[in-house]
């Protein structure tokens, strides 16, 4: 290589281009490419939830933003050091978020007058100065991107211009010096039944490259050094990819067979289409006709001896409350998650929110009591989706797995974990065997002492033939009961059950960082994990002592909860809904939590978590 | 599951739970429970790999009467929940115990769905034609005009016919029968057990309470029956002097078999892979007012659900061998740090 390369410690790219452009796809193997570099990465795919939207418009853009360091980082970046824009609709849309001496590479050839006035430019923006604080590169990519396929055989022109987002790859892959042999690779298995089509992407992706390589516009390249990261095995994962694998880690941990019913649902059918791959590992995947039937398959499996999962996002818990209710009465284990999107009702179905928080804890008829846990980052829906089965086989309860939008589509390195490290869960997962009963018999709601769960007898069992059904029960027998003391007692019980649960996790631990003792306590739960640690990171080196917890088991919490929200002048929750989990901590532990909330379908970015955090120390410092 | 080899021959006393039964004096409903626990035993299945899932409404107390496993779930739910047993368990006897308003109006997408897959369930259908439990409502097969507590006017929802509802939903077993008319129902609860897939038996059930003698014209009146039996020339009436004839028009008519001879009757086919002819012998009488087919108007072979995923599974297996867990969150793209 002739051009040298600077060193960086951290960049921000951010592709962006109409929906048909192929822009995740572009952004998906540039991560891996920097995964395979071993480089510490964050990603935020941004996409319309219409399949097309109309060609050039701006409610058809779609983006991929990538944050890449050579040290641990936790969130995809504020703001993108450099844009890749496709067409005039990609420029419109993104320029408001880049910072003053950002780079812009702008297709050039997409500047017809046709485009921007389909991005609604009255003028063309290179002309108009509105492009004065950032840097401009023009490429005319589509017209690179069909010279150098001139040669490829029998494609026509819009065929050749549809591998532009290979030649912009190429040229991004150049200019961060990126392996390129796995991509290539990549591109030969994907077209392997059509050379023709993985010739073209090949030479797009290498001309790309030669452009960057030799034209003038780009003096030199730039280096991002591998991350010092924990030693072990790493990949590369997305939540969706790390629940599924988490709740197929857990049936084989439990000795039990997987069963998922489930309904197409944005952003949840990844987990759907993971799973029917993996039939060799006995999973059973059922497609059902409604979100209804998915959790009522599931629980039909639970109650015959298989460890039962639905996966959802919100309108579908709706949808399923009622069953979720039954397998509360009924006391069966079962796995419920909701990879949350922006509501209410439809919402916004492919971006990301945190406010189904109440509806997981409460969203049904009656005292129905449920363990609530949340995942934190990507890598982290793996164990969250074997904690959630733990909890359902111990304690023989319908549990709810949050996720979200931005967990399940955003990647991060992971370090495998060893399977013989993860819980071994069969001693939870026994079934029942032989009649508990005083006289010989069977008593199906007879519960162990230490979880209050009641046994699992699963139909083929000699001589535990029971019935099972959303009536009230009577304590031991099982049968239907209208004892007024009896209903007071099974109410109790059921809440005392998911209580208990508060013993068996672990208590919530907070970094305190270096230096004084903060008198500020900043709380997350689910996916702003990365977003708020990266903030408190920030603000202590602004010279500022902060504490940071977060949180996994929302219901029940930590034991130790209301003891360490007691050790701080000011606790601040910053949550993706309008203060759900800071209603929860009020109510229960009597504390004047404050909020930062905002629902832009976004994670939030560190700047505004830090400036929120800087305004809570004033507020504190006053107080003094 | 169970291992039992030689087989205990279960009584109807062995599948009679201790629970009280609280349906209404007089209603069909004791009739229908008497009988299964009849059939059941004939099966020759062990008790343990029975399994009752039903909804809400009178009929779906019946779980909580057999001493085998049962699941009295959600209304409507029934086929959904029961689906799930079936799918997971291909060796458990899953029988759906539904009714009119459980399974047709508030379930009614879970059933058309479950009887397109054909899941290994016996879904018998109690028909009353009104609601129950929640005292008197006119339901999706109540008459044109039913006066009820909701409609006091007289109804004017256009009911279901139940067995064309399952034969348009790709059923492969579909029948019905009537409550008090015991060796039939055996009979035809009997074959619908021993079905491979969906079975969906309609049973006329008289609710004594709120809509006595809905039936009456079918109901323990034999010449208005029009017994199906497969390969027999459709016949009924007092001494079989009536019968169903395809006519030129392409549509089935009633016919004196004196004036057209028996050759001219139609012979029932229950197999024919068409159901169109199973079609048409339901709409013969859209609700039981005249002369109503009985019987099993279609009982076809196709590959059963819970089968076919199990079957994908032991071909998974046999090609990549069972599933190595370290292997697949490892994946194909890792590094060592
Ligand atoms: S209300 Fe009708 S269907 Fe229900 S138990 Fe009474 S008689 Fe039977």
């Amino acid at each position: 290589m002739t051009k040298t390369a600077e060193k960086v410690d951290t960049v921000t790219i951010r592709f962006a281009g109409d929906s048909g452009d192929g822009m995740q796809l572009t952004g998906t193997r540039f991560t891996s490419a920097t995964a395979a570099i071993g480089n510490d990465l964050a990603t935020l795919p941004d996409f319309p939830a219409e399949i097309r939207a109309p060609a050039g418009s701006l409610p058809g853009v779609s983006g991929f933003q990538l944050h890449f360091a050579d040290h641990d980082i936790l969130t995809p970046g504020d703001d993108p050091d450099v844009l890749v824009a496709m067409n005039p609709a990609a420029l419109k849309a993104n320029l408001g978020d880049l910072a003053p001496g950002a780079t812009v590479i702008l297709n050039a050839d997409a500047f017809t007058s046709q485009n921007l006035k389909k991005a609604r430019y009255a003028a063309d923006p290179r002309e108009d100065g509105s492009l004065e604080q950032v840097r401009v590169v023009e490429v005319p990519i589509t017209t690179l991107t069909v010279g150098a396929l001139e040669d490829v055989p029998d494609l026509n022109k819009k065929q050749k211009q549809r591998a532009k987002n290979m030649f912009a790859l190429g040229l991004m892959s150049w200019m961060y010096s990126r392996p390129t042999a796995p991509t290539l690779e990549w591109l030969r298995e994907k077209f392997a039944s059509q050379p023709t089509v993985a010739e073209a992407n090949i030479a797009a992706f290498e001309a790309g490259w030669n452009y960057g390589e030799t034209t003038e516009v780009f003096d030199h390249r730039y280096e991002v050094a591998p991350a010092q990261l924990p030693s072990g095995r790493y990949r590369q994962i997305t939540g969706n990819l790390a629940l599924s694998y988490g709740l197929v880690a857990a049936a084989d941990r439990a000795g039990l067979r997987l069963f998922l019913g489930g309904y197409p649902i944005t952003p949840a059918s990844d987990v759907l289409h993971e799973l029917a791959r993996h039939k060799s590992f006995g999973v059973q995947t059922f497609q059902a006709e409604d979100e209804i039937a998915g959790i009522g398959t599931a629980l039909g499996a639970s109650f015959a001896g298989q460890l039962g999962a639905t996966v959802t996002s919100g309108p579908g818990i709706a949808l399923k409350a009622e069953t979720i209710g039954l397998a509360i009465a009924v006391e069966l284990p079962l796995l419920v998650l909701n990879v949350q999107r922006g509501g209410p009702s439809t919402g916004l179905p492919t971006k990301t929110e945190q406010a189904d928080l109440f509806q997981a804890v409460f969203g049904r008829n009656g005292e129905a009591p449920l363990p609530v846990i949340a995942a934190a980052t990507p890598g982290d829906c793996f164990h969250t989706a074997i904690e959630g089965a733990r909890l359902a086989l111990r304690y023989r309860t319908p549990v709810i797995v949050l996720s979200d939008g931005y967990l399940a589509n955003g990647a991060e390195p992971w370090r495998v974990p060893d399977v013989d490290d993860l819980p071994d869960l069969r001693d939870d997962a026994a079934f029942t065997t032989e009649p508990n009963g005083p006289d010989g018999e069977f008593l199906p709601f007879l519960r162990d002492e230490a979880t209050l769960g009641r046994p699992w007898a699963v139909p083929g069992t000699p001589g535990l033939e029971h019935r099972i059904g959303g009536l009230e029960k009577a304590e031991g027998t099982g049968n239907i009961s209208y004892d007024p003391d009896n209903h007071h007692r099974m109410t109790e019980l059921r809440q005392a059950k998911v209580d208990r649960i508060a013993d068996d996790i672990p208590p919530l631990e907070v970094d305190e960082g270096e230096g004084p003792g903060p008198r500020l306590l900043v709380l997350g739960w689910g996916s702003t994990y990365g977003p708020v640690a990266a903030a408190v990171r920030a603000a202590r080196r602004e010279g500022h002592a902060v504490a940071h917890a977060h949180l996994r088991h929302l219901n029940p919490f930590p034991a130790n909860l209301g003891e360490v929200l007691a050790r701080y002048d000011r606790v601040l929750v910053p949550e993706m809904n309008l203060g759900q989990l800071r209603t929860l901590l009020r109510a229960r532990y009597l504390v004047d939590v404050q909020g930062y909330n905002r629902v832009r379908g976004l994670p939030f970015t560190t700047r505004e978590l830090v400036e929120a955090i800087a305004a809570q120390l004033t507020d504190v410092d006053a107080d003094r | 599951m169970s291992q039992t080899t030689e087989l205990p021959t279960l009584t109807k006393k062995d599948l009679t739970s201790d629970q009280e039964v609280r349906w209404c004096p007089g209603c069909g409903d004791y009739a229908i429970l008497s009988t299964v626990q009849s059939v059941v035993p004939e099966l020759g299945g062990p008790r343990e790999d029975l399994v009752f899932v039903s909804g809400i409404g009178c009929s779906s107390r019946f779980p909580y009467y057999m001493d085998t496993y049962g699941v009295h779930s959600i209304h409507g739910r029934a086929p959904a929940i029961a689906s799930g047993i079936s799918a997971s368990r291909p060796d458990l006897k899953v029988f759906v115990m539904t009714g009119d308003g459980d399974a047709l109006s508030i379930g009614g997408n879970h059933l058309i769905h479950a009887l397109r897959r054909n899941v290994n369930l016996t879904i018998v259908m109690f028909n009353n034609q009104i609601y129950g439990l929640t005292k008197g409502q006119y339901s999706p097969t109540s008459e044109l005009g039913k006066i009820t507590k909701s409609t006091p006017a007289g109804s004017v929802d256009h009911p279901f016919n139940p067995v064309s509802v399952a034969l348009g939903a790709e059923a492969s077993f579909v029948a019905r029968s009537i409550d008090n008319e015991r060796a039939h129902l055996s009979e035809v609860l009997r074959r619908a057990a021993e079905h491979e897939g969906t079975a969906f038996v309609e049973v006329y059930q008289n609710c004594n309470i709120f809509n006595d003698g809905a039936f009456d014209a079918v109901r323990g009146n034999k010449e208005q029956q029009i017994r199906l039996e497969h390969g027999e020339p459709i016949r009924f009436g007092a001494d079989g002097e009536r019968g169903v004839a395809l006519a030129g028009t392409g549509e089935l008519t009633l016919v004196d078999v004196a004036a057209v001879g028996e050759d001219a009757l139609l012979v029932h086919d229950a197999h024919r892979e068409d159901p169109g002819l199973a079609f048409m012998l339901s709409r013969l009488a859209h609700t039981p007012t005249g002369p109503t087919p009985i019987g099993i108007f279609r009982e076809v072979s196709r590959p059963v659900y819970g089968q076919a995923l199990q079957a994908q599974i032991d071909d998974a297996i046999a090609r990549r061998g069972p599933g190595d867990l370290a292997e697949l969150i490892t994946g194909r793209d890792s590094w060592e740090v």
